[in-house]
């Protein structure tokens, strides 16, 4: 190589380098304003998000946030919420809490956003939370149904979405009690919050001593073999999976390479059949029989308006991505986030958003009630099983709803709310 | 024969390791170090004066990167024992002080004092481990050594998520901080106050590396490097000193991962994977073997590289599959690239070309003058 060019690479790189330490150092000149509120101007509001775009927990998840942002392309474009057009910026934590620390302080220390808006993940954001508090960043409705959400003394800005996985547990365990009677049942949770919470739900119904087998997995090691090996050896025919979509496959797989066959009761968050079609591939089949649970409208139901509106969404401002459970999910966040901006009031707060959905009150795609208040920071409060037949998900059987503690798992009858003619929420 | 001698600058040129005749300079070492310690601390508190708080924050994170790539290039540019298991050495130190922390807040102990307690027991602890992976390394060159530090780097948190009623497996334990103390005012920001803790532990680090490598050690850690069987007909105990290196390596990685710990205010296996151990020694390679002006550099670059390739993906308009798939792989493909480019245009890093670049300067201006 010449010397010259040598040179200049050398050079070349190292102002490269220096350019980033500059950019590192140097100040941004926006120093925080008068008495403004951050992300709020009267044209825009900024909201932010942490997201695994990668990693183990990107299968399914990583299509959550850009439905969020296209509900909201379709709202800014419907003339927006107060006249304020809202801006989602999508961070990606790799489902690794270390990088959740880094992206969360980067939306809110350097991109100042109004609010964090459906972070997603139980061991994620849980370690976020004293951060937001201390600095009173809102924190609506996590991504996530562990019970840490709702402690609204501690944590007076965070809210959750889903239903808490203890209620989930109750539920499926419900089932379980009802129709599989007599059978022996295991359990395999993530090992966390959202694992132990499950748990706790199915053993309040169960009974303690009732669950044969308790497995952990952990999504940096993708060999469940082990864990799938205890349950076939101890004989289990039903099998609750608290798991990511992409451990309920790896599950499901795993069993039917060791010939094991039980009955699945998969949580919500990890029950979507499109999403577990996908990662399954041409071993798809297996997904026969397994009985999920979820709360919002099934993605495969084109008679739902809320579906209707949902897909209309997708193709003009999702790019017609594939229609699925999460991009339903993705957008009844953004429904509800509109919905409390605009329950919020034109003169935009931190403390009026938290107020608006204390006061909550919210109809929207849910099949159960929402249940915020100002003693009760939990988002949804039940869920309605499904159950894959013929390669298609759908829901059987009533909604039901109940409470954390020990209170009885009940049905819930009222019919859900129609959506609104524009599929743009107006002030309830 | 050293593993790293490939990456150190040919000799025809002189390296500026502290190699050259002491009469260059002037006065004493110590209070050399000491005025600059002093400096940079004061352009430090300026700085932390002048920048917003996610700047602080950044540079606090800096600050605690920079204590673990300065050890890791005495270690390995200065040593010559190339480790793969720095990372692994920082969990350590972050894990103690996230346990002494816990320990401390669940006893009701408060006070300004409990913090460098628990940043003691955090190198403590990381000196333990260090000086069982050293006395191992010690027995070991190139390949192995690069396995055995290796294996280090893997077990280390793995063993988070097997224990996992004291680690709390991959969700990690947090770390209770107390807030800046009173005294500097109620509305003191946060990100401040980290910088200037990280700042001011780095510093004292840094002063204690810079006067070992000036000295009889680092002497001997060069000699040990260049050749072991000279070394030893000087008198110099090869093993020993090996060792020696190892822990006081592990000693400042153990000190930066209590940082970053104390920075996140919480510790997950997941901060401290392979790819960090990967990425530390990258970065003192891209910074410049050997040099602690060097481990600046490689700091900067672990903290800002991220961050960059972040604002060129939202920068570019591709479509959301494509930026999906950038997000996370870029920032490695990137310090890969660097690295390549900087073998081949720099062997000395950005410090050698650096220092290059000013001797070069410097002679023209001298030229000039007479």
């Amino acid at each position: 190589m010449h010397r010259m060019a040598q040179r200049g690479l050398a050079i070349a790189s190292t102002i490269a380098l220096l350019v980033t330490a500059a950019g590192c150092s140097g100040d941004d000149g926006s120093g925080p304003g008068g008495a403004s509120v951050p992300g709020v101007t009267d044209t825009e509001v900024t909201v932010g998000t942490h997201m695994p775009l990668t990693g183990p927990a990107s299968a399914g998840y990583s299509k959550i946030a850009p439905a969020t942002k296209a509900y909201f392309d379709y709202v800014n474009a419907n003339g927006g919420v107060h006249g304020r057009k809202i801006t989602y910026k999508i961070m990606d934590d790799g489902y690794n809490p270390a990088n959740t620390q880094q992206v969360v302080r980067q939306l809110v220390l350097q991109d100042k956003v109004f609010a964090i808006l459906n972070g997603l993940g139980t061991p994620t954001h849980t370690g976020v939370l004293d951060f937001l508090k201390s600095n009173r960043v809102p924190d609506l409705f996590v991504a996530s149904g562990s019970r840490s959400w709702d402690q609204p003394d501690k944590y007076p800005g965070t809210f959750g979405f889903n239903p808490d996985y203890t209620v989930e547990g109750k539920i499926l365990a419900n089932y379980a009690k009802a129709n599989l009677a007599g059978q022996k049942v295991c359990f395999l949770g993530q090992d966390d919050d959202f694992g132990r919470d499950s748990l706790a739900g199915v053993e309040k119904v169960l009974g303690a001593g009732a669950v044969a087998v308790k497995q952990t997995y952990v999504t940096s090691n993708t060999n469940v073999a082990p864990q799938i090996g205890a349950f076939k050896a101890a004989g289990c025919q039903v099998v609750v999976l608290a798991t990511v979509p992409g451990f309920t496959a790896l599950s499901i797989g795993t069993a039917a390479r060791l010939g094991f066959k039980p009955q699945w009761l998969v949580s919500n968050v990890g029950a979507d059949h499109p999403t577990l079609a996908k990662q399954l591939g041409a071993a798809a089949p297996l997904l026969e029989g397994m009985v999920g649970t979820n709360y919002l409208p099934m993605q495969n139901e084109t008679a739902n308006p809320w579906i209707q509106l949902f897909t209309k969404i997708n193709k003009e401002h999702n790019g017609d991505a594939p229609f699925d459970g999460n991009t339903v999910y993705g957008m009844s966040v953004g429904y509800l986030f509109v919905q409390t901006l605009l329950a919020a009031g034109k003169d935009l707060t931190r403390e009026k958003v938290i107020e608006a959905v204390q006061k909550g009150g919210f109809q929207g795609p849910g099949l159960v009630p929402l249940r915020f208040s100002a003693k009760d920071h939990s988002g949804y409060g039940g869920q309605r099983l499904s159950k894959v037949s013929g390669g298609v998900q759908s829901y059987f059987g009533p909604a039901y709803e109940t409470d954390e503690a020990d209170g009885a798992v009940n049905e819930y009858t009222a019919t859900p709310a129609a959506p609104p003619a524009n599929g743009v929420p107006t002030v309830s | 024969m050293s593993a790293t001698r490939a990456a150190l600058p040919p000799k025809h040129r002189p390296a500026d390791t502290g190699d050259r005749p002491v009469d260059r300079r002037l006065g004493s070492t110590l209070l050399r170090h000491l005025a600059v310690v002093l400096a940079v601390g004061l352009l430090l508190v300026a700085v932390s004066y002048a920048v917003e708080p996610f700047r602080n924050f950044q540079l606090a994170t800096v600050a605690a990167y920079l204590c673990a790539t300065a050890g890791l290039t005495v270690l390995t540019g200065l040593n010559g024992q190339l480790s793969l298991g720095h990372g692994a050495l920082m969990a350590t130190g972050a894990y103690t002080v996230a346990l002494c922390q816990n320990a401390f807040a669940d006893r009701g102990m408060t006070g300004g004092w409990l913090l460098p307690l628990s940043l003691g027991a955090a190198i403590v602890s990381t000196v333990a481990v260090g000086a069982v992976v050293g006395v191992a390394a010690a027995r070991l060159r190139g390949p192995y050594l690069a396995g055995v530090t290796l294996a280090v780097a893997i077990v280390v948190p793995a063993l988070a998520v097997t224990f996992d009623g004291v680690f709390n497996g991959e969700q990690g334990l947090s770390v209770p901080v107390e807030p800046p103390p009173l005294s500097l005012g109620p509305y003191f920001p946060y990100e401040r106050w980290q910088l200037w803790l990280t700042g001011a532990a780095t510093l004292l680090a840094l002063l204690l590396l810079a006067n070992l490598i000036r000295s009889r050690y680092g002497r001997s850690f060069r000699a040990v490097r260049d050749d072991e069987v000279a070394a030893r007909l000087a008198g110099i105990h090869v093993a020993r000193t090996q060792v020696l290196a190892f822990v006081v390596s592990a000693a400042t990685a153990g000190l930066g991962g209590a940082l970053l710990a104390v920075l996140a205010q919480s510790v997950s296996p997941g901060a401290f994977s392979l790819t960090l151990s990967l990425f530390l020694l990258m970065a003192v390679v891209i910074g410049g073997l050997g040099r602690l002006t060097g481990a600046l550099w490689g700091a900067v670059l672990l903290v800002a590289l991220p961050d960059l390739t972040h604002s060129v993906t939202e920068l570019l308009t591709l479509s959301p599959a494509v930026a999906q798939r950038l997000e996370g792989n870029l920032p490695l493909a990137i310090f890969g690239l660097t690295l390549i480019v900087v073998m081949i245009a720099a062997p000395g890093g950005v410090q050698g070309l650096l220092s290059r670049l000013g001797r070069g300067l410097l002679a023209r201006w001298s030229a000039r003058r007479s």
